[in-house]
């Protein structure tokens, strides 16, 4: 049975350039960066040669980055470290009720050692207001986290409005981005946006799991949350994971190296799937009419149809789909883009992610899109009463 | 090496009559496989009408001790200090050593009760039960003698070897694994059934186990669970032979055919006959379920009597005076509570009706059933085809048999 892979926002497959490097690096170039010799030198070459890519794409300073071992990871040094050393300006800060789980829970955390945290609300398409994130703002807000794409939905929010917002209202509170959705099939230029911090994560992007940076902005100070031998200038101690920074940075560069041509295909085979996926009676997507969409992400949801069955009989046709957000999905309560945007009830259980990747084909869309429709009317005629 | 003996104190095999060897001899076989895999290397002996472990070499005390207290037939574990037999002096001081170490903080009433069966030795047994005890209270006049009910019982034996052993760890009890036969347990992911397993297991039962499960209903991970579950169950009662069905089609069947308040019961009916034919086909002598009185609609007295009247083999239902809360403790004792608790759907569930009836007649639902008449045996046929085989063990778990046909 031929495998259809459409849950590239979970995880996605490795690059084989990029599995094929790191396996040279486990096998041969296997040292310590922070090793004196001649093992060590070869590995720190690695990770200057990772640090230009990635900075090159950014446009920023490689010193800029620091690396760690996730997504979530890059969120609690950025929000716990930046409230950490801004703890004697202000006790404030703002995110969004459709963050990942990795800001909310981090920011729950926050409110539990005295800090007061602003949630803002997102409309029916699942956007943020730029107007609404400045007229949140005071001045002893430290910092402000809101996603670069929704990984539920696929909204992409208005990033660089929201810089200029945020800066506009006081210029010594943060911008932090989660952009683990983002990086890779979006340019994203820290400096422009007026990003101090951005969390981004090297499974996403067909790199390897446990692996990821956080972009520091110059004269944004913040303190670490691993302390230990010292590493990436005390940033975040521990031996670097070489390997996977350096497949990391590969994989990006061969993602930003087609950026244009590939996201042009994704959108076409993204808006194919919605168009074949859309002549289910009742059928409807979520996030549609956003003025801006990742090429990417598809939230469908089938009024009568459960989720968790679609996708295992989808699963048996090869076919892998997420329900609501993958991260979220065995803690429901977690599951908020979907409920913010103003799913009720069943219609919360009735939807499904589709997550596309530059390795899809149109022929992968077609297949699932026409086992989505057969599936559909067989699954509507058993329900729970 | 602390003690280099365990004695294996078991109460209801002793008593089995001419069987008691058959008895004795099968525990003898679960201790050693209980053992096979732990740290050092040991002789499981029956000796003097009695079963000991010896360590012959170094081993991890509470890998073995825990091993031990699940092996069903064990009433208590007994460490034994074993060394030369010495010379009198000798011994009141070991045995006052022995009685310092075993209760460092205590202050306890206590008994020395001694066995010579070494005749040449210097002291008889209520010498050495006299000088014992009295070294003892020299040594912590705190402490009391109580010889009708004492908190520490010194048993001092005098053979080729010295050996002295007081606390006892409690066993299972029950009786040794296969001694029993073996039955059919209807295993799902929930509460109930592992610890209904575990219950008949214990009186010497061996297990199989069916589960049913529905795809795309029911995930991969619901298996797992279930898999996960049997696993536990195997450190008590060994490998279990897991059937694992595809039900999906009966279920649906019976969900377009049937009153959906009667689902779950028909539904049920169906599990006993399928679970029924496989019983019968591996010689197992009956079924196990873990339903109790009143639990839910479909194990209401009337419910049961329904459900049972399509078996011909003995339904055994060792859960069914416990309260839920007695249930959950047995699990948490036994170690499936935390895995039945993960919340992936099982087949009795998916389709269930917000009122079931709680009092079905048996009548009504025979009549009900005919309408499944045209495709249900040929259903049940396949069914069986789809019987997975998994041989799971407290430490691997392989494929005895694939599906053939996966239906899906």
């Amino acid at each position: 049975m031929r495998e259809i892979y459409l849950d590239n926002s979970a995880t996605t497959r490795c690059f084989p350039e990029t599995a094929e490097l790191m396996n040279k690096l486990y096998l041969e170039e296997y040292g310590n960066p922070s090793s004196m010799h001649h093992k060590g030198v070869e590995a720190e070459r690695r990770l200057t040669e990772a640090s230009a890519i990635l900075a090159g794409i950014l446009k920023v300073r490689p010193a800029n980055l620091i690396y760690t071992s996730c997504g979530t990871e890059s969120d609690n040094l950025a929000i716990i470290g930046a409230a950490m050393a801004m703890r004697r300006s202000g006790r404030h800060l703002i995110t969004t009720v459709i963050e990942h789980p990795a800001v909310l829970e981090t920011m729950r955390f926050l409110e539990e050692q005295g800090f007061e945290v602003t949630y803002l609300p997102v409309d029916s398409e699942g956007q943020v207001s730029p107007q609404a994130v400045e007229a949140a703002v005071r001045e002893d807000t430290i910092l402000v986290s809101v996603m670069h794409t929704n990984n539920e939905i696929g909204t992409v929010q208005p990033i660089e409005e929201i810089g200029a917002a945020i800066k506009r209202r006081n210029p010594r509170t943060l911008f932090h981005v989660d952009a683990v959705q983002g990086f890779g099939k979006a340019r994203i230029l820290p400096k422009k946006a007026r990003i101090d911090l951005l969390s981004v994560s090297g499974h996403k992007i067909h790199a390897a799991k446990g692996v990821g940076f956080l972009y520091i902005g110059d004269g944004c100070r913040i303190r670490p949350i691993l302390f230990g031998g010292g590493q990436q200038k005390g940033m975040r101690s521990g031996t670097q994971n070489t390997a996977g920074i350096a497949g990391m940075a590969l994989s990006a560069r061969i993602l930003y190296d087609n950026l244009e041509q590939d996201n042009d295909r994704l959108c076409r085979l993204r808006d194919l799937f919605i168009s074949l996926v859309t002549q289910i009676p009742d059928a409807f997507i979520n996030g549609m009419g956003a003025a801006r969409r990742a090429p990417h992400i598809i939230s469908l949801t089938v009024p009568g149809v459960r989720a968790e069955v679609l996708l295992h009989a989808l699963e048996d046709k090869g076919v892998y789909v997420s329900s609501g957000s993958a991260c979220a999905s065995n803690r429901p309560h977690l599951s908020g883009t979907l409920s913010a945007i103003g799913l009720k009830g069943d219609q919360l259980d009735n939807t499904i992610r589709i997550s596309l990747s530059v390795m899809n084909t149109e022929e992968d869309v077609r297949e699932a899109a026409a086992a989505i429709a057969e599936l559909v009317p067989f699954l509507r005629r058993y329900t729970r009463h | 090496m602390k003690y280099q003996s365990f004695l294996i104190k078991y109460a209801e095999i002793g008593i089995k009559g001419k069987n008691r060897n058959m008895f004795e001899d099968a525990l003898v076989r679960q201790i050693k496989s209980a053992l096979k895999f732990c740290e050092g290397r040991f002789s499981v002996v029956k000796t003097y009408g009695r079963i000991f472990v010896n360590c012959l070499t170094e081993y991890d005390y509470d890998e073995v001790v825990e091993r031990l207290s699940k092996v069903f037939g064990i009433w208590g574990i007994c460490p034994v200090r074993i060394s030369e037999v010495v010379p009198p002096e000798d011994l009141v001081r070991q045995a006052v050593d022995f009685i310092n170490e075993e209760y460092p903080d205590g202050v306890h009433t206590f008994k020395v009760h001694t066995r010579r069966l070494n005749k040449q030795y210097p002291m008889d047994s209520l010498q050495v039960n006299a000088e014992v005890g009295h070294a003892i209270l020299e040594a912590e006049p705190r402490m009391k003698v109580d010889v009708h009910d004492p908190e520490i019982m010194l048993n001092i034996e005098i053979r080729e070897k010295l050996s002295m052993y007081s606390h006892m760890i409690p066993g299972p009890g029950g009786l040794p694994c296969g001694v029993g036969g073996k039955t059919m347990l209807l295993l799902s992911g929930g509460i109930d059934s592992p610890v209904a397993g575990y219950m008949i297991a214990k009186r010497g039962v061996k297990l199989d186990a069916v589960y049913f499960n529905a795809p795309p209903y029911t995930s991969e991970r619901a298996l797992r669970k279930v898999k996960d579950l049997a696993k536990q169950v195997s450190e008590y009662t060994g490998p279990i032979y897991l059937h694992n069905i595809n039900f999906t089609e009966i279920q649906l069947y019976i969900y377009e055919k049937c009153p959906h308040d009667e689902l779950t019961i028909i539904m049920r009916r169906y599990m006993m006959r399928i679970a029924e034919l496989l019983a019968k086909r591996s010689e197992c002598l009956g079924l196990v379920t873990g339903e109790s009185i009143g639990q839910v609609a479909s194990q209401t007295l009337t419910a049961l009597g329904v459900t049972n009247e399509v078996c011909t083999l003995p339904v055994f239902r060792p859960l069914i005076g416990f309260d839920k809360e007695e249930i959950i403790a047995v699990s948490k004792k036994i170690g499936t509570y935390e895995t039945s608790i993960l919340p992936y759907e099982d087949c009795c569930t998916i389709f269930v009706a917000k009122h079931p009836v709680t009092k079905p007649k048996a009548e009504v639902i025979r009549d009900h059933e005919r309408n499944l008449e045209e495709k249900i045996d040929e259903m049940v046929e396949r069914a069986l085809q789809t019987d997975e085989i998994i041989i799971i063990g407290p430490r691997d778990e392989r494929i005895l048999k694939h599906r053939e046909d996966p239906l899906v």
